[in-house]
């Protein structure tokens, strides 16, 4: 019996089957290569204050949080908003505050709108390259160190930088099952 | 020895008709048995999934609530959607591949038989799996047939690992039928038949064979990546752990586009058998066809986030899979320019198969034209999760692919069981249907542009007078279709004895068989003159 054709199809599924997991680092990279769907670069390592063609152009950047029912912690930028020159190396803080009556670990995720602006907002230090661990009650200023690069498109004046905070002290289980934050809180 | 009881057992295997008993129905490697058995199935699965339709009209006919809670509404438009799609159409057109594709191309059977036999077993099972979770804990699955993330993995009710488990086993059962039909059609075409001679229903079903390989190992991963988030404390879809749930829906629909035209390439090759019989004239541009199958399935790999131009995607985004999705216009526009050429100057005659067949050509380019005001990115801002998606979606699967399964019984029913079936019954059936579905589901169009949004038990109140409209041709529509059963147990049991060729100017390998038809057929290759 003539088995070429059945055992090529096998190939094929298996391989479309690993093509599935693999679309997964693909679309990471994809969208950290083109910065596209907000999401921000990793630590950035080069020259601190790139030289900037057009020194004198100001941009306004918000900080902004999103709460998640995931962690209900009282997190606030302590400065909504600043203008700024490109290519200037500015600093703010967030303040977060455990307010469960356990110790928890938070992790920051950032997000850029407009997601096109996202590869030029350079992040020298940032407390979300970071886990967070927090006794119960504690406050604690978390620095962000920062710039933004002067090649940003002419186009765009105002970004807006936002954060959410996720509970993965339990990361046995997923950071998102809302079962658990029950658990903490009780 | 051992070798003469073989061949004589084998011989003898020849002579006989079906093993006698129900089991036979269980144990059967014979396309004819699997092809009927793929068919009931997807009959009665038809049912429960417009039964749960019904529910969903019934609830609609008025504005508030009053048949159902929202929660069970969400769980009958959710399984109506997977019922319809995997229990339905697809098993449908894997029936009629069954039947006939061994018929067509002079194969005396299918190229894997057990496995055959395999893959339709499989899926009984898989679908009680997926009905069971309605008398579950917590309800069926509620989160919608294309169940993103993280409704189906944080907030999804309990039942959805059983309807993972579902999707593995329909997809595990999807892929081995594709192989089979590869297999069959490379290696089993009758000796002189080439590819480019085999006819349209066999070629629409290679093509679909092979996205249906392509694609279903996709949703077997995507739905892998849910039950490792829900039970294994990864973190594909939830951004608390480094994923995306966008990511989600560009897998999904990674899978779901090629999908669609898995569901409804098939009805292209029905279509384009039944048009040539009845307009008595050879179909017009057999080649444009077949290259237009394969860049219909090329396209549809690079058009999946059409479906999601409002999840923030960028403008160059939007616009590359704008303009892709308005180029499937081109080939699809061929497909339906030669249906036309070979109906034109034809010398015509509307017997059942052809004016579901006719109908097909002109819904579907209904359900087409919605399809390319949807593409257009900056519109679908407005259209997007509005009636006006549900009526286009509906426009091609209703009066396309189900069109196209129950033209094709009406075409080979008279060969496969030998017995005509009752036309005047069968003109019946095709006006109820005609007018129902679109009774039900041209309404949908305005009440989408206006506004009404998809998936929800309640809407204003100036959405009433073509909601009522909708639901009236619904219930008009589910009831036409006990007219088809009745009229296939009634062709079956009572049937006019059909002639070897029933219909004037039929033509292919499947017509120079006896009628009725032998249990196994084919047993020698017959001999191919091609007539193109």
């Amino acid at each position: 019996m003539n088995l070429k054709t059945p055992k090529g199809l096998t190939v094929l599924v298996v391989f479309m089957f690993g093509f599935g997991f693999m679309l997964v680092p693909l679309y990471d990279v994809f969208c950290e290569i083109t910065g596209l769907n907000g999401k921000t670069n990793g630590q950035y390592q080069g020259e601190i204050t790139p030289a900037g063609s057009e020194k004198g152009r100001q941009v306004t950047l918000q900080f902004v949080v999103n709460k998640n029912d995931n962690l209900p912690w009282e997190f606030e930028p302590n400065q909504t908003e600043m203008t700024l020159a490109v290519g200037e190396r500015r600093e703010t803080t967030y303040r977060v505050t455990n307010t469960y009556k356990t110790a928890a670990i938070a992790q920051a995720v950032p997000s850029v709108s407009p997601a096109e602006a996202a590869e030029y907002l350079n992040k020298i230090e940032c407390f979300c390259f970071e886990q967070q661990p927090l006794e119960a009650g504690e406050h604690k200023d978390m620095p962000l160190v920062f710039f933004v690069d002067p090649k940003l498109p002419a186009h765009i004046n105002k970004l807006t930088l936002s954060y959410t905070l996720f509970d993965i002290t339990n990361s046995k289980k997923p950071a998102s099952d809302p079962h658990k934050v029950k658990k903490v809180v009780n | 020895m051992s070798e003469q009881t073989l061949t004589l057992d084998d011989h003898e295997h020849h002579e006989h008709g079906p093993a006698k008993g129900l089991l036979r129905w269980v144990f059967t490697t014979n396309h004819k048995d699997i092809g009927t058995l793929y068919l009931i199935f997807s009959l009665t699965m038809f049912f429960i999934g417009g039964m749960m339709a019904m529910v969903i009209r019934a609830e609609l006919f008025q504005p508030g609530l009053q048949l159902v809670e929202p929660g069970f509404f969400n769980q009958m438009t959710t399984m109506h959607g997977l019922i319809m799609v995997f229990g339905a159409v697809m098993p449908g057109f894997v029936g009629l591949a069954n039947w006939q594709i061994p018929l067509m191309v002079g194969a005396p059977d299918m190229a894997l038989p057990r496995m055959n036999n395999w893959s339709f077993w499989i899926l009984p099972f898989a679908f009680t799996m997926l009905l069971s979770t309605l008398f579950m804990d917590g309800g069926a699955p509620d989160f919608g047939w294309t169940f993103y993330a993280p409704l189906s993995t944080t907030y999804a009710p309990p039942s959805v690992t059983f309807f993972i488990f579902a999707i593995h086993m329909m997809g595990i059962s999807s892929i081995m039928g594709a192989m089979n039909i590869i297999v069959t059609l490379f290696n089993m075409r009758a000796p002189g038949m080439s590819l480019m001679q085999m006819p349209m229903f066999a070629w629409s079903w290679l093509i679909t064979a092979f996205l249906l390989v392509a694609v279903m190992p996709v949703l077997a991963a995507v739905v892998t990546m849910m039950l490792m988030d829900i039970h294994f404390a990864t973190s594909f879809f939830s951004a608390a752990g480094g994923g995306d749930p966008v990511l989600f829906q560009h897998i999904f629909w990674f899978f779901g586009h090629p999908e669609v035209y898995i569901m409804i390439l098939p009805a292209f090759g029905v279509v384009s058998q039944i048009l040539p019989t009845f307009s008595r004239k050879p179909l017009f541009g057999y080649h444009s066809m077949v290259y237009a199958l394969i860049a219909i399935a090329i396209l549809s790999f690079v058009v999946w986030a059409h479906h999601m131009f409002t999840v923030g995607m960028p403008i160059g985004g939007q616009l590359f899979f704008m303009y892709s999705t308005m180029l499937i216009a081109v080939p699809t526009g061929v497909k339906i320019f030669n249906w036309v050429a070979t109906m034109f100057k034809g010398s015509l005659s509307f017997e059942t198969p052809m004016l579901f067949a006719v109908a097909f050509v002109v819904l579907f380019t209904i359900g087409g034209f919605s399809g390319i005001m949807l593409a257009i990115a900056p519109i679908d801002f407005q259209y997007q999760d509005t009636y006006f998606v549900v009526a286009h979606f509906h426009y091609v699967l209703v009066p396309g692919a189900v069109f196209g399964i129950v033209a094709g019984v009406y075409y080979w029913l008279p060969k496969w069981c030998g017995k005509m079936y009752d036309e005047s019954l069968g003109k019946t059936h095709f006006w109820l249907s005609f007018i129902g579905l679109n009774l039900t589901f041209f309404p949908m169009h305005f009440v989408g542009l206006a506004g009404m949004p998809r998936r929800i038990p309640d809407y204003s109140l100036q959405f009433a007078d073509f909601n009522m409209m909708a639901s009236m041709g619904a219930f008009l529509f589910g009831a036409s279709q006990l007219v088809f059963v009745y009229l296939v147990i009634k062709a079956i049991r009572s049937g006019e004895k059909a002639a070897q060729v029933p219909w004037e100017s039929a033509e292919g390998l499947e017509w120079t068989l006896p009628t009725p038809l032998p249990y196994h057929t084919f047993t020698t290759p017959p001999v191919f003159e091609s007539k193109l």
